[in-house]
């Protein structure tokens, strides 16, 4: 635990809140969707945690927090590494390929935000 | 990298402790670092997440999964499978009855669905040794609104009108209590929190201070205000150590952080709580008992009134309330009195936690509306009866309380109706029977124990529940008569109507309620000699079944006092002059011959 100094007012308690409400809200299944990115050898070698830590920012600079974010095991499209797949509720699920870091914040901006797909990354739409 | 991918919750409440959550917790860690994994998996320790018979127990978020039965492998294998390659691990998911998959996610499962989560809205969510945690769940909230928008009478009128009624067993009306102590004229008072929890089989109240001790904090510190007390003691048992660790580390935090001590959150209110750890003697739960154990002297009750209100810690004015009473005040201030009355029955508002315990399914904490019926708890909630056997009874209650049996499992659950069929609310443990187990072997059970707590200063209880104790001891050998029956009865009203407090008051109970309702099972052990449920040992009888027999031996073999005999191939016979009724043979008998009978 960090050194604080005591809580003088309302304001003080409601910085604590906001603080260490971001890190529970990883625990509300009430999300709106998912993001998983793949995180096999072939990905992290693609440069996989980049992605991830592109999407997770991007996320946070917008104050998205109804999304969660999720890394998995290869998908099996090597070929196309860093693979995303974009899970929204009630649509189909889309799997996006080469996702550099630059292509992640496109992701969030269009795909999260605007609720459009991404045409030019698109790898494949539905379920496996 | 700044990111936690994933959260696992694993349950360290007392039953998964006791179950190996620490060998699961240390086999995720050591599999974790092994991939490297650290900076993206965040590993929180909860209190009790209440399906006790599941454990050891995790969730994984964020998309909630829920692993039951776990050990160091499944630790390892979804470690493997989960968070490296993101895939489900089947085997450790929860399954129903028949064997199928149920949903994964926690919040999906029945058990968790059908509850309505007041008192126990953090435990197994947040976790207990951060106080931020509680903080982002509106944590120390209500405190703020108190000291800030409402005097204390403001306070009082709030908890007068949301109805809550004291959770330890009683019911006395919360907000009544509070008034009363603030009209007190000592010049000092008092806040008491009673976790000394006894009954056998009821854990609520550990649950509570195990998983979110800062509430129970928040609302002594509310009370202190609306009483006008500036010291606090919460009196818990030396056998819960953890729940003592944690409420200590939940202390040193809120000091930390300025809602304990002078000047609370700016404000000229100062309160400190202490803590004072009893020995374990469950007449410590009787708060005139408790006010004497925490000055210090011996741990017995007095004649009341005065009540504590009036005299209690050190004769001064003093506020006790239970555990669970208080975890109920931080959400009645935030969300309000209405709010709070919309749940529960117009009578007894707000929720009840009970101790599911016996031949049930899911064994463990659930948190319920009041108003409930037993059949919805019991069937829907607790997933009926564990043995195959239809249920007969429940017990609830513990020492104090009574037998309901099944033709009254529509009944709705709040204090009056259980008062009514001669059971009580309690602190909400619920030991639930089946056919197997005899009335009056029950009430003995009970009765032992009250007889063992028993603290000795008055004489009805100290000498009444020992002499129907030995009666009951004289009908479950097969010596008793229809005299003692009545016996009993008179015995049991006499108790009830002159002990000194509550524990002697209550003390006779069991036996009333099982004499209600299961007259007949007390007679057939008068009259016949017979117990119909096979568990008195010294109204049953081990038989050999000679067709079924085919002389394996095993019985002989497995036997401590030599009581079976018989050549090898022929059947065998047991003496039963010689037989401890120890229940070995049944178990090594391969071909189902050995029986158990009763005359």
């Amino acid at each position: 635990m960090l050194n604080v100094s005591k809580i003088k007012s309302l304001e003080d308690l409601m910085k604590i809140k906001e603080k260490a409400v971001k890190d529970l809200q990883l625990r509300d299944t009430n999300t709106r969707g998912k993001i998983t990115v793949a995180m096999g050898t072939c990905g992290i070698a693609a440069g996989a945690k980049d992605t991830l830590k592109a999407i997770v920012d991007a996320l946070n600079d917008l104050n998205i927090t109804d999304i969660s974010v999720v890394q998995s095991g290869c998908m099996g499209l090597c070929e196309v590494e860093p693979t995303v797949e974009v899970r929204l509720l009630d649509r189909e699920p889309i799997v996006y390929g080469h996702v550099t870091p630059e292509n992640a914040r496109r992701i969030v901006k269009l795909h999260i935000v605007e609720n459009q797909i991404v045409s030019d990354l698109l790898v494949r739409k539905g379920e496996i | 990298m700044a990111l936690t991918a994933n959260t696992i919750l694993i349950c360290a409440g007392g039953a998964c402790i006791s179950s190996g959550e620490e060998s699961v917790k240390q086999a995720l860690e050591r599999e974790i670092s092994k991939y490297a994994l650290q900076d993206a998996v965040r590993i929180v320790e909860t209190g009790c997440m209440g399906a006790c018979s599941l454990g050891p127990l995790m969730v994984i978020y964020p998309e909630g999964v829920f692993y039951q039965k776990l050990t160091p492998k499944a630790a390892q294998e979804i470690v493997e499978e989960h968070l490296l390659k993101g895939r489900v691990v089947e085997k450790y998911l929860y399954k129903g009855p028949t064997g199928e998959v149920v949903p994964q996610v926690a919040e999906k499962l029945p058990f968790f669905s059908r509850q309505v989560r007041i008192v126990t809205r953090n435990v197994g969510f947040i976790d207990p040794k951060n106080i931020e945690e509680y903080i982002a769940r509106d944590g120390y909230f209500a405190l703020a609104k108190v000291l800030r928008e409402m005097t204390p009478e403001e306070v009082i009128e709030e908890v007068k009108k949301s109805g809550l009624r004291g959770r330890g067993g009683a019911g006395f009306p919360t907000g009544l209590k509070w008034e009363l102590t603030r009209k007190g004229t000592s010049q000092k008072k008092f806040v008491v929190c009673n976790a000394d929890e006894g009954d056998p089989g009821a854990f609520m109240d550990r649950s509570v201070l195990e998983g979110d001790p800062h509430t129970v904090l928040e609302a002594m510190i509310i009370a202190g205000y609306a009483i006008g007390a500036n010291q606090g003691y919460i009196y818990v048992r030396a056998e819960y150590p953890l729940a003592i660790e944690r409420l200590n580390t939940a202390i040193s935090q809120a000091r930390e952080y300025g809602f304990l001590g002078s000047n609370i959150m700016g404000t000229e209110f100062s309160f400190d709580i202490e803590i004072r750890i009893g020995a374990g003697a469950f007449v410590c739960g009787e708060e005139t008992a408790l006010i004497a154990s925490i000055e210090g002297k011996r741990g017995q009750p007095r004649v009341k009134p005065p009540y504590p209100a009036e005299r209690g810690v050190w004769d001064c004015s003093t506020l006790i309330n239970n555990v669970e009473t208080f975890a109920n005040i931080p959400p009645i201030i935030l969300k309000g009195a209405d709010w709070f009355k919309s749940i529960g029955t117009e009578n007894s508002p707000g929720t009840k936690v009970f101790a599911l315990a016996g031949k049930i399914v899911n064994t463990g904490l659930v948190e319920v509306p009041m108003g409930i019926t037993l059949k919805e708890l019991l069937y829907e909630i607790g997933g009926g009866s564990s043995t195959g056997k239809p249920i007969k009874a429940v017990q609830t209650g513990g020492p104090s309380g009574g037998c309901i049996p099944a033709q009254y499992f529509d009944t709705p659950v709040d204090y009056d109706s259980l008062q009514k069929l001669g059971a009580i609310m309690g602190s909400g443990g619920m030991i639930v029977m089946d056919e197997d187990d005899c009335m009056v072997d029950v009430a003995k059970f009970f009765l032992e124990f009250t007889v063992d707590e028993s603290c000795g200063k008055c004489t009805p209880c100290r000498e009444g529940t020992r002499q129907m104790l030995r009666i009951l001891e004289k009908i479950t050998s097969g010596e008793g008569t229809e005299e003692d029956l009545y016996e009993l009865e008179a015995l049991g009203e006499t108790i009830k109507d002159t002990a000194l407090c509550g524990l002697g008051q209550t003390a006779p109970n069991p036996v009333l309620s099982t004499l209600e309702y299961y007259r007949d099972e007390y007679e057939m052990h008068v009259k016949e000699k017979r117990c119909p449920a096979l568990k008195c040992k010294d109204l049953t009888r081990y038989v050999i079944d000679e067709s079924k027999c085919v002389g394996c031996t095993a019985c002989a073999r497995v036997c401590p006092v030599n009581a079976i005999s018989g050549e090898v191939r022929k059947a065998h016979v047991i003496d039963n002059e010689k037989c401890v009724r120890c229940g070995s043979c049944i178990e090594v008998c391969r071909f189902n011959a050995i029986n158990k009978v009763s005359p």
